[in-house]
């Protein structure tokens, strides 16, 4: 797609073999976001894993989480690492926290000005990135300052 | 005292090769793995036909077996892998290796670490392939996948609790860079680095600029190890193994960066056992060689080793403080990962061993405990605390 954060040509992230995740790449597609919730014993985590980390129940469920979290960490990154990102410029990663599901966190990257001043503790929303008709078909979740 | 490492072994050799740019090794990695062998049983005085034992980490592709072989050793007795990646697993090499020489396993390891970067490939580069599933899956698409962005991460969230400057950072750097000028085997020897350089220098990620970052090298490093016992048959004083811990804290191979303590270096929980094996505290120490995989790991390491208050960071950590032989707490003094060789961090605990036997670049008066961390951030991560004669 042409509004792509970053430039094409990263690694494009496919469900894994195992199975393990698929219930994630499903819920993105449409625009929702989940993470592990033990059916046992309450605890959300991620990422995913076979078991809760806190009971060691197998009874694991994807349920939604709300769309926004606030920045626990951040970094902008100068250096390219992969040839994809040569002509980049500067980005921004985030590190969001789910304050109210056990702290949990995920990884996106900072819409808006890469020079952008970046407050820990900030409230962002979830921005969907739809590559659908990639292959393999993906979905990747991005975060913007509310 | 039983179940305890103190004292029990000693480093009788030490040996390393020439220290490469990345790449620039005439020499097969397998042949730098046993130049530097046989300099460590050289300098031991020692056969190395003698050599029972091999323990390293990081997945060293050096294979005891084929050493063993090629070194004609008369009976392969122990032969030991730390698992997990990075430099972490340095000091654990070391625990494990004088384990095996305690219990009787074996009685003459070798520890050493070999990396010809230019023939097999570079760590700071993202993944080429297509495709990435697991975790990775959940941070290579979004630009994070290098050593230097999956840590400063959590070095930009502890700087930002504590109140932690760049000066801080800044410190470390020129602290070792200082130490590599005085140091001939270190390949930033003859290229000094002051506070305008450094602040000039390019970002690699925020806040991480180039001269915080360590070096990718070629070449080999080893050490051998034997009973207390027999400590004083060698040619050097003996630097005795006072402590040799590794491990990591509550879920600290969470994936995604969601370590619940996540701002940390990961030595919350083996610091203890750390001191409480040496018998010792952190003003006991003399002199502190601190991995450098990044600055902000050694802020952190720094902190959780004791030696400072997160609150207290920007006063103590200055490049006067942190150099030899004045500083309150001489640090990297060959010039660490930074300035000297990234050897994946074995070159710090040769050091380490060099203070006690007098005989560092850049000597710190009357060494009789010496401390190094290995591999701050990774998990599992690895500290071992050597000691002179005086501390038995």
């Amino acid at each position: 797609m042409s509004d792509a954060y970053l430039k094409a040509g990263l690694p494009k992230p496919a469900p894994a073999p195992d199975g393990l995740d698929a219930p994630y790449w499903e819920a993105v597609a449409e625009e929702r976001l989940v993470m592990q919730h033990c059916q046992d014993c309450g605890a959300w985590q991620w990422g995913p894993e076979w078991i809760c980390h806190r009971c060691h129940s197998q009874n694991l469920a994807f349920d939604d989480v709300p769309l926004i979290g606030r920045i626990y960490s951040y970094e902008r990154v100068w250096h390219p690492v992969h040839p994809a990102l040569n002509e980049q410029g500067p980005y921004i990663i985030v590190l969001v926290e789910f304050p109210d599901h056990d702290g949990a966190r995920m990884v996106g990257n900072l819409l808006g000005d890469p020079r952008q001043d970046v407050e820990i503790g900030g409230r962002v929303q979830a921005v969907f990135e739809h590559h659908q008709d990639d292959d393999p078909a993906h979905t990747l979740v991005h975060w913007e300052v509310i | 005292m039983s179940r305890t490492l103190r004292g029990t072994t000693a480093i009788a050799g030490v040996g390393e090769t020439t220290y490469y740019k990345r790449g620039q090794s005439p020499d097969a990695e397998f042949k730098l793995a046993l130049m530097a062998i046989l300099a460590a049983c050289e300098d031991a005085g020692i056969s190395p036909k003698e050599v029972d034992g091999f323990a390293s980490f990081s997945n060293d592709r050096s294979d005891p077996s084929r050493l063993a072989n090629a070194l004609g050793c008369h009976d392969l007795r122990f032969s030991n892998m730390q698992w997990g990646g990075g430099g972490g697993g340095g000091s654990a090499a070391i625990a494990h290796a004088a384990a095996s020489v305690t219990t009787g396993l074996a009685e003459c390891v070798v520890v050493f670490r070999a990396l010809a970067q230019g023939q097999f490939g570079r760590f700071g580069q993202g993944p080429r392939s297509n495709v990435v599933s697991g975790g990775g899956a959940f941070t290579i698409p979004y630009g994070l996948m290098s050593p230097a962005q999956s840590f400063a991460m959590k070095v930009m969230r502890f700087m930002h609790e504590h109140g932690v400057g760049r000066s801080a950072l800044r410190a470390i750097s020129l602290a070792s860079y200082h130490h590599a000028q005085n140091n001939p085997r270190a390949v930033m020897h003859g290229r000094p680095l002051d506070a305008e350089k450094y602040d000039a220098s390019r970002w690699i990620v925020e806040p991480f600029r180039l001269f915080d970052c360590c070096l990718e090298n070629d070449g080999a490093a080893a050490m051998v190890v034997v009973p207390a016992e027999r400590a004083k048959d060698f040619p050097h004083p003996p630097a005795y193994v006072l402590s040799a811990v590794t491990g990591s804290h509550y879920r600290a191979g969470a994936s995604v960066h969601n370590t619940p303590d996540y701002a940390t270096s990961n030595f919350k929980t083996c610091v203890p056992r750390l001191y409480d094996m040496a018998g010792c505290k952190p003003d006991d120490v003399d002199v502190l060689q601190c991995y450098e995989n990044f600055t902000g790991g050694v802020l952190m390491s720094m902190v959780e080793h004791g030696f400072v208050e997160p609150e207290e960071c920007n006063e103590f950590l200055t490049k006067e403080n942190l150099i030899a032989p004045s500083g309150k707490l001489p640090t990297n003094t060959s010039g660490g990962n930074l300035a000297e060789c990234y050897m994946h961090g074995l070159e710090l605990n040769i050091e380490a061993v060099r203070q006690i036997r007098g005989t560092s670049p850049n000597q710190v008066d009357d060494v009789d405990v010496s401390l190094v961390v290995s591999g701050p951030m990774v998990t599992p991560v690895s500290s071992s605390i050597f000691g002179s004669e005086a501390t038995l």
